[in-house]
């Protein structure tokens, strides 16, 4: 019986007036790889910062690795979206990456070997080490995400939670993150949280899907989530499911 | 009071005060909708560079002032969009142009009062000569205005459709650049370099809040300037107290007040005018 | 020409001048980082209103410049970010602030040298008291700084992440803005609060445009602040002409010279 990492019972979220969340419920197991779909506004994004302590919710409750969520857990590793960053500014890849490791701490980094070893190792996991020395306004945006990435796991992470690492990548450089954090989660045995907006390209390496949608949730197999059925139910109006040469496609949806 | 009028300063003050006023007015609501607040400020300190540099060629300030704004505004004009999200280089220029003015004023004045007046307005020691210039050049930007006025407003709502529809958006805000080069002139002899936003913004910034119709903000744009012009004026008068003072304050104080006022009143009123790619 | 080092005047302008250059240049580069030059602009004309109040009351400007200069910068940290898109709403608040400032000084008898001073720095005429508080509040902020460099940085960079990595970034936004204060403070001793920019911002951003390492930027700009200020008051000395025009000159010169250079640079990290 695999390990239960996360687990939500009755969770529900109430931001201002807006519902975002109600009543979810579900088990992440140790390694899986999760994707999470939804149209805009699902509560996506929500759902990762519930997750790190960033939010808190309304009712229900949240257990993650056995406990509650905190801020500063060095648990969890989270790459939001990479940004546009101003061409000019004075931060180096190394630099960025560097954050993961002791950005939090008080006072400033002493040059040492272990540290400069350590910071090297994770740009080299993420294929960036020969742009170390780059500064990061000049990489291009499939770049960012890899040292966001790098960032992020360099505090040896049980979970990662990775809020739309795909977007405004195109297919090819997609492909390629993808592959690299399926390769990381395995040697690792960490267990992964991808929010994105089209699963097709995660297909290969995901166990489970997460959709949600108008509050509520539904979590298991691609084949068995994404269903003209089951995602109508969740929307509560018709909506249609196209499965062609191995690809999924939610018809008038974002998916 | 009345016979405050019989002194020919006082009169001067008032003339050029309100001339000066109307078209700030005019010139500000245009400015406000184009989004161009930081371009005046900048164009202002220029022209405190160019107020003191005049002396070097025997210039009188005002003179120097305008040619030195123009000159600026063109290049503004010239480089367009390209000023936008520079924030660091027009910092950098701006602070150069204030430098370079200090070092002049030191040159040719040991009297810090004469940079207290460019810096903060000299409306009541107006001479003749230079009444007669702001008048000149305040009647002809205002002329200009009226011919431009209807390019220039649909250019400044939709930039886009304008130049489908044949207006010449470029070259107009060009022009506009001038314009606004020559109105900050006048204003700084009334208020000074540094409260150029009490004549040129507030009162136009006020009246959009009000009302959406550009005729409607406009006239209430001009409304509230002369207020506050010739409430500064008499206050300062009555008080012994600097002009611009009480102009800055009571533009800044009604800014402040009417706005969450007209919010609270009628909310849908305030609906920002799409600007389309104007921004600076 | 070098016995005008003798003096002390001479002395303690360099002193002071070479402690605001070194506090400007690390307060600059974090400005820079986090987008809040304007912050620095602001801050510096709501202080001239303080110091003309301070003047009118017959208190050293620089304790007016302090106490409205932090209260605003406290200020702009709560309101947060909503601030930076109202460039009517700031402009408006700084012409209060300015039309003030001119009030208070008006009513003071000597009150075109004050303004003067204050708008342009008098750091020739500083005295041995005001070196001192330099001094103290100089390293008290660079003490700070030191210590809350990373997760400044860090959520200067990404304050979301930062956030769940534990660090408390809004309430470090808001130290950091009183930091900002105390450091426009010092700086309009040097350079006066209508060119604030030439030391605040001119050193970091020149030296960002070379480096592109965070520490080894933050020293460049150091330098090219100290250099700046010192060549400044040198030459001031000798030819009693404003101290804050030759620093804006050397400021502005280096700026557009590294600027043009810049492409060249760029080779380096093809």
């Amino acid at each position: 019986m695999q390990k239960s990492i996360i687990d939500l019972q009755h969770l529900q979220l109430i931001l201002g007036n807006r519902t975002i969340l109600q009543d979810i419920n579900l088990t992440i197991h140790e390694g899986e790889f999760i994707a999470i779909l939804g149209p805009n506004g699902a509560g996506k994004s929500t759902l990762l910062k519930l997750l790190l302590g960033l939010y808190k919710p309304t009712s229900g409750s949240i257990q993650i690795l056995g406990k509650s969520p905190k801020k500063g857990n060095n648990e969890i590793g989270y790459a939001p979206q990479h940004r546009t960053l101003e061409a000019d500014l004075a931060l180096r890849a190394r630099d960025v990456v560097g954050f993961g490791l002791d950005g939090n701490k008080w006072g400033i980094s002493m040059p040492n070997d272990h540290r400069t070893k350590s910071i090297n190792n994770a740009l080299k996991e993420v294929d960036m080490l020969h742009l170390a020395d780059m500064p990061v306004g000049k990489l291009s945006g499939g770049e960012q995400q890899r040292l966001l990435i790098a960032q992020a796991l360099l505090t040896n992470p049980k979970i990662l939670l990775l809020d739309e690492p795909l977007s405004n990548l195109d297919i090819s450089h997609a492909q390629a993150i993808v592959t690299l954090i399926t390769k990381i989660a395995r040697s690792r045995n960490i267990t992964v949280l991808l929010v994105t907006h089209d699963v097709n390209p995660l297909l290969s390496s995901i166990n489970n899907v997460l959709y949600m949608a108008n509050t509520r949730s539904a979590i298991g197999k691609p084949e068995e989530v994404i269903t003209s059925k089951q995602l109508s139910e969740l929307y509560g109006s018709p909506v249609e499911v196209v499965t062609t040469k191995g690809r999924i496609f939610v018809i008038g949806q974002d998916l | 009071m009345l016979e405050l009028f019989n002194h020919q300063f006082i009169q001067y003050a008032f003339i050029a005060g309100t001339l000066i006023t109307i078209i700030c007015a005019i010139v500000g609501y245009f400015v406000v909708l184009r989004a161009q607040a930081f371009a005046a400020e900048s164009l202002s300190c220029v022209g405190f560079t160019g107020a003191t540099g005049a002396a070097i060629f025997g210039l009188s300030s005002l003179v120097g002032t305008f040619l030195f704004t123009i000159i600026v505004a063109l290049g503004f004009g010239a480089f367009g969009k390209r000023i936008k999200g520079r924030d660091i280089e027009i910092g950098m220029v701006l602070s150069f142009a204030l430098g370079l003015g200090v070092f002049f004023l030191k040159l040719y004045t040991t009297n810090a009062t004469e940079a207290v007046g460019i810096l903060f307005g000299s409306i009541l020691s107006v001479t003749t000569n230079d009444l007669y210039l702001s008048l000149f050049t305040g009647i002809a930007a205002l002329f200009t205005l009226t011919i431009i006025f209807r390019p220039l407003l649909f250019a400044s709502i939709d930039p886009e459709v304008a130049e489908a529809r044949g207006v010449p958006v470029t070259l107009l805000g060009i022009i506009f650049m001038v314009l606004l080069g020559v109105t900050i002139a006048e204003a700084i002899l009334v208020v000074g370099v540094l409260l150029v936003f009490a004549l040129l913004i507030a009162p136009a910034a006020t009246a959009q809040h009000m009302s959406n119709r550009p005729v409607t903000s406009i006239l209430l744009s001009v409304a509230l300037g002369l207020g506050f012009t010739w409430g500064g004026m008499l206050l300062g008068l009555f008080f012994h107290v600097p002009v611009s003072f009480f102009i800055a304050t009571l533009a800044a104080l009604s800014y402040l007040v009417a706005v969450p006022l007209f919010h609270l009143v009628s909310p849908h009123l305030y609906s920002p005018l799409p600007h389309g790619g104007m921004e600076q | 020409m070098f016995d005008v080092l003798q003096y002390s005047f001479i002395q303690n302008a360099f002193l002071a001048s070479f402690l605001v250059a070194i506090i400007a240049a690390v307060v600059g580069y974090f400005l820079l980082i986090r987008g809040l030059t304007f912050a620095g602009h602001a801050l510096s004309h709501i202080g001239f209103a303080g110091a003309a109040g301070a003047v009118l009351i017959g208190v050293d400007p620089v304790v007016g410049l302090l106490v409205f200069t932090i209260a605003a910068g406290v200020g702009i940290g709560i309101l947060g970010r909503v601030l930076k898109e109202r460039d009517v709403t700031i402009g408006i608040f700084l012409t209060l602030a300015l039309a003030f400032g001119i009030l208070f000084l008006f009513l003071y008898r000597g009150y075109a040298e004050q303004a003067y001073s204050i708008l342009f720095g008098t750091i020739l005429g500083i005295s041995t008291l005001n070196v001192i508080i330099t001094a103290i509040f100089s390293f008290i902020v660079l003490g700070v700084l030191l210590f809350l460099f990373r997760p400044l940085l860090f959520s200067s960079f990404d304050p979301e992440v930062a956030e769940a990595r534990g660090i408390p970034v809004k309430a470090l936004g808001i130290l950091f803005l009183i930091l900002v204060a105390i450091t426009v403070s010092m700086s309009v001793q040097v350079v006066g609060v209508l060119l604030i920019f030439t030391l605040l911002v001119g050193p970091a951003a020149t030296a960002m445009r070379i480096v592109k390492n965070p520490y080894l930027a933050i020293g460049i700009a150091m330098l090219l602040g100290i250099i700046y200020s010192w060549v400044g008051i040198f030459i001031a000395a000798l030819t009693n002409l404003p101290v804050s025009f030759f620093i804006a000159t050397l400021s502005f010169g280096t700026y557009i010279i590294v600027r043009m250079v810049e492409p060249f640079l760029q080779k380096h990290y093809a």
